[in-house]
């Protein structure tokens, strides 16, 4: 099996009292796409927050290409290759599709902007991703769809050279059509051999799409299975319940985590 | 062939990551499609210049059947310097209104600046006009100003700072120019500090120019010794506002400016399409820079021609209440559309949190923002003192602000934040100042209608803002 690009070992982290993540084990393949799933408050958030390195962590080994690294900051995520499509998006949507894409990380020519240059980068990154929906990238983002806004989000990600994308709920506001799209392009991120993970509530989603699911169940990973060997029943049980059948938490630990 | 390519582009199986995909962008419309395009861009809530254009030709309309003298040479080359300030102090507050903020304070801070001014080459030195305390607590405030930009990372509002620091104990502000430059660096200060207390604090802006608004206007008092000081006696002021290119320069100034944008948008669209990049159709360009080159030259003939009534002496040439705010206006432009700051000033205007995770200090775009507009205003307070003659007690107070902000806004300027240009401002200003001046042609009307007039196309110009953005998100 391929070496995890990036591999989280025993992480804990807690805001005062509050446990809010045991031992959590999570790796990212280069070339799958790895879900992780988990109920509200499960703790989704905060571990990707913890490896955005918008929250400390109390104890655990982040490890980069087998190397330990430290993320305490947004910026080192993003200069090791590791970028995050929120749910919100983040679009200015007074900017048209290349200015977004670009935003923050401009090219430059004697201190101005090189709108050419980058109107090109920002089509063949589009066009790398198989993107067909997009006639312009000169519209304004205030103009698209929920999935073409997606489909930009995640091209903007994609554009500087990333390795991992994380993926937080990207069919969520979207109709069937246009999930279909964005799944498309979330395979063809993996195909393309970045790891990606998605975070989703929704089973057929994961099912469809990603190769291996992890789930969190009140802070604690409850299992970490194929896609190929499970069903949306059992992954529904990880979820509720942190256990289904003889895998996932001992009942003893399911229990004391509540 | 372009029709061929839209068709098959989006066909499903057409041959993926082609740049047939992106049919919108290489496909070269000719004049009549580029029209209909701008006319469902106008319909889908982006209506650019056009309404504020269209109602400024029918207020000269109106107004030219209220007095012949209006449309008259004279009359025409007295609006520039009537309205330079206007003009002046919206473009510095498009900057703020881009981020969703406002600054109230822009008139006052323009008072205090041009107060400075004034008090500095009358007393012969600012140290002789002003008292002791309030003298160290400028030189005091604009040190504190220069700290907290170069906190703030505000280096180039630091050095228009520091030089006013540097005029003022050179004693070089008796003489008129240095003295307006120190103006311009007083209002750098006071925009630098605005900018901390909205950007940094977190104050809301409304609150606190409200309070500036309201400060200035006693400080202005403590400045002039509550004496108004008369500027009509330093050609180079009185000149802003009454002078004139001379007519060989105001064809060079027309010729360079006109001349200019016409190449240079003739040029972007060839290069562009030989790149195959989104461009302009070539007659568009030709055609849009044809008008406006046009526009520019008969101005610039008719303005080079005597419009004094009085034989005695001659008044010719393009004023420079007219010039200096156009150049402003293309300088703002060019700083907000082609340089990565302007690029994330819209992008903190349109959404802050989408800019503050791509990397972008927006704290720093928030005091760069303020101290341009409260610099600005320093300008305009200048150009408003040589309108009326001098600095009076409440120079800048009043409707002066609101009137800017109405300028900005009958221009298409957003008060939301991320819509707006430079231009807005010019437009808009025009709009504003020749309501009081059509109906000051007519003395049997009275005056009284002038801010009713105002208010009715303000209130226009807003609804027609609001109706396109609704038809804007219906349409999506």
């Amino acid at each position: 099996m391929a070496e995890p690009i990036l591999e989280i070992k025993g992480l804990n982290k807690s805001f005062g009292p509050v446990h809010v993540l045991h031992d959590v084990d999570f790796s990212v393949y280069p070339g799958e796409v790895s879900a992780l799933v988990g109920d509200n408050g499960a703790g989704k958030s905060t571990l990707v927050k913890c490896i955005a390195g918008i929250n400390s962590i109390d104890s655990g080994q982040i490890r980069w290409e087998g190397k330990p690294v430290t993320l305490n900051d947004p910026r080192a995520a993003a200069a090791l290759g590791i970028e995050f499509v929120y749910q919100d998006l983040a679009l200015a949507d007074n900017l048209d599709i290349t200015q977004n894409m670009f935003l923050g990380r401009e090219i430059r020519k004697f201190g101005f902007l090189a709108d050419g240059q980058m109107e090109r980068k920002a089509r063949e990154a589009l066009a790398s991703l198989s993107v067909r929906t997009v006639s312009s990238v000169r519209q304004l983002v205030a103009n698209l769809s929920g999935g073409q806004r997606q489909t930009v989000a995640i091209a903007k990600a994609v554009l500087w050279d990333s390795r991992v994308v994380f993926l937080d709920e990207p069919t969520a506001a979207l109709g069937v059509a246009q999930t279909r799209q964005v799944l498309d392009l979330v395979r063809r991120l993996a195909g393309q051999g970045l790891g990606v993970v998605l975070i989703s509530h929704n089973m057929n989603d994961v099912m469809e799409v990603a190769d291996r699911v992890a789930a969190l169940y009140l802070g604690r990973i409850a299992a970490e299975v194929f896609t190929k060997d499970s069903s949306t029943t059992q992954i529904v049980e990880l979820i509720t319940s942190g256990r289904s059948g003889d895998i996932g938490l001992t009942p003893a630990t399911a229990n004391q985590s509540i | 062939m372009t029709a061929q390519t839209t068709g098959e582009g989006s066909r499903p199986g057409a041959d993926f990551g082609s740049s047939g995909s992106f049919t919108l962008d290489i496909e070269r419309r000719t004049i009549a499609q580029a029209i209909s395009s701008y006319w469902t861009r106008i319909r889908s809530g982006e209506p650019g210049a056009l309404p504020s254009v269209l109602g400024l030709i029918v207020l000269a309309l109106i107004f030219s059947q209220v007095s012949s003298r209006f449309l008259g040479r004279n009359n025409i080359g007295n609006l520039p310097g009537q309205g330079a300030y206007i003009a002046v102090i919206a473009l510095g507050l498009v900057f703020v209104l881009l981020l969703g903020e406002i600054d109230l304070s822009a008139g006052t801070t323009g008072g205090i600046c041009a107060g400075f001014a004034a008090q500095a080459i009358n007393s012969h030195h600012l140290h002789n006009g002003l008292s002791t305390l309030l003298y160290w607590a400028l030189v005091g405030a604009m040190a504190g100003a220069i700290a907290l930009g170069l906190w703030l990372k505000t280096y180039t509002g630091c050095g228009v700072v520091a030089i006013g620091l540097i005029i003022i104990f050179t004693g070089l502000d008796s003489h008129v120019i240095f003295a307006l430059l120190f103006a311009v660096s007083v209002g750098a200060a006071v925009g630098i500090f605005t900018g901390y207390l909205v950007g940094k604090i977190g104050i809301p802006s409304f609150i606190v120019t409200l309070a500036l608004f309201l400060a200035w206007q006693g400080v202005l008092l403590f400045v002039l010794n509550s004496q108004p000081i008369g500027v009509n006696n330093y050609p180079f002021w009185y000149g802003l506002a009454h002078n004139n290119m001379s007519p060989t320069w105001s064809w060079v100034f027309t010729i360079v400016v006109a001349g200019g944008y016409l190449l240079y948008t003739t040029l972007k669209s060839i290069r562009a399409q030989a790149q195959g990049l989104a461009a302009d159709t070539l007659q568009l360009v030709l055609v849009r820079g044809g008008v406006i080159a046009l526009v520019a030259l008969v101005i610039t003939y008719f303005a080079n021609q005597n419009r004094n009534p009085n034989p005695n002496f001659k008044i010719e040439g393009l004023p420079w209440a007219a010039t200096v705010p156009i150049t402003l206006m293309i300088l703002c432009t060019i700083a907000l559309t082609k340089t990565p700051w302007g690029r994330h000033l819209f992008a903190t205007g349109g959404s802050a949190e989408a800019a503050r995770r791509a990397g972008i200090d927006v704290v720093h775009i928030r005091v760069t923002a303020f101290t341009i507009c409260s610099s600005f205003a320093a300008i305009g307070g200048v150009f408003l003192a040589s309108n009326t003659g001098g600095v009076q007690l409440d120079l800048g107070a009043g409707n002066i602000l609101l009137f800017a902000v109405a300028a900005a806004v009958i221009g298409g300027t957003s008060l939301f934040g991320g819509r707006g240009r430079p231009r807005d401002a010019i437009i808009g200003a025009l709009v504003i100042v020749i309501i009081p001046n059509g109906i000051g042609l007519r003395p049997s009307l009275p005056a009284q209608y002038q801010n009713v007039i105002t208010g009715a196309v303000l209130l226009v110009a807003a609804a027609v803002d609001a109706l396109s953005r609704r038809r804007g998100r219906a349409g999506r």
